[in-house]
């Protein structure tokens, strides 16, 4: 028995006794040329991924006929000006009316879907299993198969170029992936707490709001990642129910929208630094963001892959 | 009698919990779905009240729509690309990552500063589309001012008084297209491979060195099988992006909602979106969408199906 627990670390220490020695010199190069390799590959990646987006952002401090005549040419000054500019075109703006707009579904998504989650998962009546695939069955579908009545049904609500007919539309579309996602959690919490509450003589509400819910943070982190960037990155919904209705209606363009709006515009007016300066400040949150919470995110839209 | 009562509020609870997300669901989600069912069968235009029912008729124009038939044939270009290239890239880099470096007395080890490759080729993936519309716009602008034709024009590659118009070449643009979504998307899949394989116990690689496999053996005998559930679901994702691309198409190309050089980059949902808000083709644009959620169901079974192996527990 002892031999068979000793063998593993027997042999790992007789085998960088050997690649020591200079008849054994084979199994450590290898490992130093695969090494020196494996580290290029990476490398030559992590360079394709951030130049891009560095040379986006020095485009921004460059003139218009600079970014036209050469692209590896260096910013001749460090003014901020197109930023300015791009902030008045509108960019302030669009990252209000985003913000408005996932102030309110965010929350929504996460409230309703976690509840409907909740009731599927926890309590056993007639229908549950039909009203949950109902809900999960809608994650398959392209949202392109909706779109032309989707278009109709919210005009009919009079709610096309309005933030609650945009919030509304979101937490509607995060249904079927918050659903799924809370109802595998919420199953995998363990039962005697909630047992334990009713006899305590708490109702099923409290239960949920008081004991269920804080039980489901992990969870509710998680999915809330993958609403919040799912709902700001979405650029399909709002380009088809957030155009002006009227001349008088004001522009309520989503950040996405607004970029698009801007390159166009840009375009002809034929000042690009301010369309990279208009990216680049639509970035810098993302980043801040991502490199406060990488590892939660990174974790939270990998698990909510898998799920 | 109290027995009775609390079933009597408990279905109250579970009524007055389920009846708000079912009522926006059915209302904005399933509502809409069965209508383009419906509308696929007529001739609406969307503007006017009325239409006629028209029967298979919008089915078998799409049949002869020598557009749209292009558009599928791109769709089912990217469908077979994107998830290859992207899965082994990502593979490839995850076993980087995760066993590329040296090899020591605890056998093999991952390469240093592997947290640091992790959150940047992540980064991608928190991007909106309608960024990298615009950064892969300037990238493979037509001119001396694109990073592309910019950095090939260095090097000698590329003519500086004939760039290369990336976006405009009826042979490139789809696969330059093709070349943002495996930017975008390779960090994601490496992260989440990454995840497998950690979770992967390390005396089963141990067992493998023991036996004197080499690295390249220990890959394809012991890891692949082990992470097969994760490259399963990453290709039905996968699949799913190349059936839609509309951000990108629409945006980064000529035309109406994109598909220029004269439709050659010209996609499912791009025909889509001009037939109803151009050309005020509803009935027909419903026709698409119907087409389109087939032909994703297919591809989620046909997936899960084809790459079906036995689960392995560990």
């Amino acid at each position: 028995m002892t031999t068979v627990i000793k063998a593993p670390g027997e042999s790992a220490a007789e085998r960088s006794a050997g690649s020591a020695g200079p008849g054994g010199g084979k199994p450590r190069s290898d490992g130093m040329v695969l090494n020196v390799f494996s580290h290029g590959f990476l490398a030559v990646w992590a360079i394709l991924i951030v130049l891009p987006l560095v040379w986006l952002a020095l485009g921004s401090f460059k003139t218009d006929s600079q970014i036209g005549a050469s692209a590896l040419s260096w910013p001749a000054h460090w003014h901020f000006d197109a930023f300015g500019r791009a902030w008045d075109k509108g960019i302030g703006g669009y990252f209000g009316h985003t913000l408005i707009v996932l102030a309110f579904s965010v929350p929504l998504t996460m409230l309703l879907g976690s509840m409907a989650a909740y009731v599927l998962a926890r309590y056993p009546f007639p229908g549950n299993r039909i009203i949950y695939y109902f809900f999960v069955s809608g994650a398959m579908f392209p949202v392109f198969l909706a779109l032309v009545p989707l278009f109709f049904m919210v005009k009919r609500l009079d709610m096309l170029n309005t933030y609650q007919g945009l919030i509304l539309v979101y937490v509607a579309y995060s249904m079927p992936f918050t659903v799924f996602f809370m109802h595998s959690f919420f199953r995998t919490l363990p039962t005697a707490v909630h047992e334990a509450a009713v006899i305590d003589g708490a109702s099923d509400t409290r239960i949920f709001f008081q004991v269920m819910l804080p039980m489901a943070k992990p969870g509710l982190i998680s999915v809330g990642i993958f609403n919040v960037l799912g709902q700001w990155n979405q650029y399909i919904l709002p380009s088809v129910l957030m155009q002006p209705q009227s001349g008088s209606d004001p522009e309520r363009y989503m950040l996405t929208q607004g970029l698009i709006q801007l390159q166009y515009q840009m375009g002809y007016e034929t000042d690009l630094p301010v369309l990279f300066a208009g990216v680049t400040i639509a970035m810098i949150p993302m980043l801040v963001v991502y490199l406060s919470f990488q590892r939660q995110i990174q974790a939270g839209l990998t698990s909510a892959t898998l799920k | 009698m109290s027995q009775v009562a609390r079933s009597k509020g408990r279905i109250g609870f579970i009524a007055g919990f389920l009846v708000l997300p079912l009522a926006l669901y059915l209302t904005f989600v399933i509502w809409p779905y069965v209508q383009t069912f419906g509308y696929s069968f007529t001739n609406w235009s969307g503007q006017s009240p009325t239409f006629d029912f028209v029967g298979l008729e919008n089915y078998q124009a799409l049949m002869e729509d020598e557009v749209f038939r292009g558009a599928l044939w791109h769709n089912l270009l990217l469908l077979v690309f994107v998830p290859v290239i992207t899965i082994l890239l990502a593979l490839f880099f995850a076993f980087m990552v995760n066993a590329g470096g040296r090899s020591g007395a605890g056998g093999v080890r991952g390469v240093r500063g592997s947290a640091f490759y992790k959150i940047v080729y992540f980064f991608p993936q928190v991007l909106s589309l309608a960024i990298l519309a615009v950064l892969f716009g300037a990238v493979y602008r037509s001119d001396a001012g694109g990073l592309l034709n910019g950095f090939l024009a260095k090097l000698g590659l590329v003519d500086p008084v004939h760039p290369v118009e990336w976006l405009n070449q009826p042979d490139l643009v789809l696969w330059c297209l093709l070349l943002v979504v495996v930017w975008h998307g390779v960090g994601f899949y490496l992260v989440l491979f990454s995840a497998a394989m950690q979770s992967v116990p390390k005396d089963i690689y141990e067992a493998a060195l023991l036996d004197g496999a080499g690295r390249a053996q220990t890959f394809l005998r012991v890891t692949l099988p082990l992470l097969w559930d994760s490259v399963q679901t990453s290709a039905v994702y996968l699949g799913i992006a190349a059936m839609d691309m509309f951000v990108l198409v629409s945006t980064m190309t000529s035309g109406q909602f994109g598909g220029g050089p004269d439709h050659h980059s010209e996609v499912m949902a791009t025909v889509l979106m001009r037939n109803f808000l151009y050309f005020g083709k509803s009935g027909y644009a419903c026709a698409m969408g119907v087409v389109m959620l087939l032909l994703t169901m297919i591809l989620s079974i046909v997936t899960l199906r084809a790459t079906r192996r036995e689960r392995i527990e560990f």
